[in-house]
């Protein structure tokens, strides 16, 4: 009796991993309505607006939002609405809202995915059902690689963003480079990248798995290695504690990040363990941006934009341009987004046959820590 | 594979895992309290650890506290946080009891209730604290409720130093206290349980609870005791927890509270002195495992332990009963 009821607690254990895995998912929100008149239309956009790492997404929600505003004062006649898909970042969670998108013929084009994870599960679904993707923060290099044809990015991919890395790490003289990453398709992604460009600079690597809360064992490999920079690939929600307990087991490692990194929900999950870390984004400091961007997100919203505030407001305004241009079916839409040659806020915005923006057009800045804010420190060379 | 890695630092990986260990022991100790006497796994008690996190975090921050603070304020923030995160944790426990067991209990509900109840409650206590409270309270504790569901700092209380070295295995300050008080909590536990007159009540009930009845020890009360004895270890744990990592959640509890329920049925579910020896041995293994590949295997390494654990003493290493432990 007993020992029977000892073997079904591991089914029950694995049942509570499915069951909290599945219990935390936000439905769509925002309301819906359709395009009236001969002007006008649906978008959708979908990231992860609540969660651990929703801080790196909501000013490109917010910079989106923005965007669809200005346009609908400007045009009152062309009403245009965007309903939003909290996904979490969870491609799990995205696939079902991806066919659901897909389903709805009122439904233009989308923005997003925000991640690569997301996008990545998405992409076919958006596809087959001739719809554009404009992602303004999915980086990882692969996602232009694989034919789609619908997928375009306002962003730089991980392969520049790494190259980027590499110069900065080897302006700063690194010598032994320490490399972490979640085993997530971001956060392993760039950091290979990485490892290609810096060869024998990288003494050692561990992977960490997502929502891990204790880091004895990285943190004695780190000790072990004698590291002096420790590049994390991932989010926020694991680099905070990591950093925290590399500081509290007196690692002094310079810390870099990229992108993922760019909430203030590091530093302050850090408590101070975050000083002085480097984060590299393809994301322009605010007071870069073009045109009155800046200063009307801050009117709106009341903080400066954060990470990708101006690329969220540079994909909406594609769709934007074509509604304006009066596109109204998904191909004329898609068609409209490839062909898309016009000066952005965050950079100027021309699609390659991939869908990747220019290489030479992308910017990317390092950020530094100081206290709780992310402040912009100097523009990388990219390679 | 890193062997010479692992050989090489074998007392520190040691150390570590055994500071990690005594954490999801002490958690422990609440699936193993509430499984001897009612033969129920109380799911739950892994947000009865959150609680106790949240606890110390608001109490830290409405003090103030800052990081690294002197000495006699650091203790007395330390005292303060174990009393504030005993009570809260404690009291959770409690309430769960009396609001979701007990009434099962009075209807003579099958086990597969208990278990359902208790994961369930487990999802209103994560979105509790990811979602209600931070709409109720967001303006009142900005620092706390101001950004839901995101992890949260808490200042450093006691700077981490290495306090003395044995080979090439450096232990600190930290590891030390975190060892030393989930070991000192246990063994003040164990007394309570095998020498004191309440500590005879709640082995009477775990061995035969009619028998017990019929002696005259009053079931429920026992039953409150032990959740709330249950509920008081995680919030010790949470406290060591908050000083050792400094950060909470309101989803921290799920992997952990896997973790040490893993310790509990590893260790003998049931026997209070098998909660210690499955959580550190988990800590150990996981640090082991860790090392020897990359840190998102420590979890399969962990489980698997457990399996073959499980294939040769079913029941735990040390066996399950509450009422015979006395190794």
């Amino acid at each position: 009796m007993r020992r029977s009821y000892v073997r079904a607690l591991g089914t029950v254990a694995l049942a509570a991993t499915l069951v909290v895995a599945a219990g935390c998912q936000d439905s769509g929100g925002g309301d819906g309505g359709t395009a009236s008149g001969d002007c006008g239309g649906k978008i959708a956009i979908f990231g992860a607006f609540t969660g651990d790492n929703a801080g790196l997404v909501i000013p490109s929600l917010n910079g989106a939002k923005l965007a669809v505003e200005q346009f609908n004062t400007a045009n009152p006649d062309c009403k245009v609405t965007m309903q939003e898909f909290d996904t979490q970042g969870d491609p799990a969670v995205a696939t079902p809202f991806a066919n659901q998108i897909a389903g709805d013929n009122s439904f233009l084009g989308v923005i997003g995915g925000h991640f690569s994870g997301e996008s990545d599960a998405t992409m076919p679904i958006y596809q087959a059902a001739g719809l554009a993707m404009v992602s303004p923060s999915a980086t990882r290099t692969d996602l232009t690689q694989k034919g789609n044809t619908s997928f375009y990015r306002v962003v730089g991919n991980d392969g520049t963003q790494a190259g980027a890395v590499a110069s900065y790490l080897k302006t700063q003289n690194a010598q032994k480079v320490f490399m972490v990453d979640d085993a997530s398709a971001y956060g392993a992604g760039i950091t290979d990248e990485l490892g290609k460009q810096l060869g024998p600079l990288v003494v050692n690597k561990d992977k960490i798995q997502e929502r891990q809360t204790q880091f004895d064992a990285t943190v004695s490999k780190i000790k072990a290695a004698q590291a002096d920079f420790v590049f994390y690939g991932g989010y926020t929600r694991e680099a905070a504690p990591l950093v925290k307990q590399m500081r509290a087991a007196g690692v002094q490692a310079k810390f870099v990040g990229p992108d993922g990194l760019y909430d203030t929900a590091f530093p302050k999950g850090a408590s101070g363990g975050a000083e002085g870390a480097i984060i590299t984004c393809p994301c322009l400091p605010a007071d870069k941006a073009g045109g009155t961007f800046s200063a009307d997100y801050q009117k709106k919203f009341g903080i400066p934009p954060g990470s990708y505030g101006a690329e969220g407001f540079d994909g909406a305004t594609i769709y934007l341009d074509a509604f304006k241009a009066g596109k109204k079916t998904r191909a004329d839409i898609l068609a409209f987004v490839k062909s898309y040659d016009k000066q952005g806020v965050s950079k100027y915005i021309k699609f390659d046959a991939k869908g990747d923006v220019d290489p030479t057009k992308v910017v990317i800045w390092a950020y530094q820590i100081k206290g709780e804010a992310i402040e912009a420190l100097q523009e990388l060379k990219l390679s | 594979m890193h062997f010479d890695e692992l050989i090489g630092h074998l007392g520190q990986h040691t150390v570590d895992g055994l500071s990690k260990g005594a954490i999801y022991a002490l958690i422990a100790l609440g699936y193993t309290l509430v499984y001897g006497v009612l033969r129920l796994i109380n799911f739950a008690h892994s947000e009865v650890f959150m609680v106790g996190t949240f606890a110390v975090l608001i109490l830290w921050n409405q003090l103030g506290v800052q990081n690294n603070p002197p000495i006699g304020q650091a203790i007395l923030f330390l005292v303060l946080g174990l009393i504030v995160a005993a009570v809260a944790s404690g009291g959770t426990a409690l309430a769960l009891e009396r609001v979701a067991y007990r009434p099962l209990r009075r209807k003579n509900a099958p086990p597969l209730i208990f278990l359902i109840t208790a994961i369930g409650l487990s999802l209103v206590f994560v979105e509790l604290f990811g979602q209600v409270l931070p709409k109720l309270l967001g303006g009142a504790l900005p620092d706390v409720f101001g950004r839901p569901r995101q992890i949260i700092g808490m200042p450093t209380i006691i700077q981490q130093e290495t306090l003395f070295t044995i080979g090439n295995t450096a232990i600190t300050n930290i590891q030390l206290i975190v060892f030393v008080a989930a070991v000192a909590m246990m063994a003040l536990l164990d007394w309570f349980i095998n020498r004191t007159r309440y500590g005879r009540g709640v082995r009477a009930v775990a061995q035969n609870p009619e028998t017990a009845a019929l002696m005259g020890v009053n079931q429920e009360r026992v039953i409150m005791l032990i959740f709330v004895l249950g509920g008081i270890m995680a919030g010790a744990a949470a406290l060591l927890w908050s000083m050792r990592f400094g950060f909470t959640q309101n989803s921290i509890g799920f992997v952990l509270g896997l973790k040490a329920f893993t310790a509990a049925v590893l260790g003998g579910i049931g026997n209070l002195r098998g909660a210690l020896l499955g959580g550190l041995f988990l800590g150990i293994v996981e640090v082991y495992g860790a090392t020897l590949f990359a840190s998102n295997w420590e979890d399969v390494i962990a489980f698997v332990v457990l399996i073959v654990v499980l294939m040769f003493r079913p029941t735990g290493l040390l066996g399950e009963s509450l009422g015979r432990a006395r190794a």
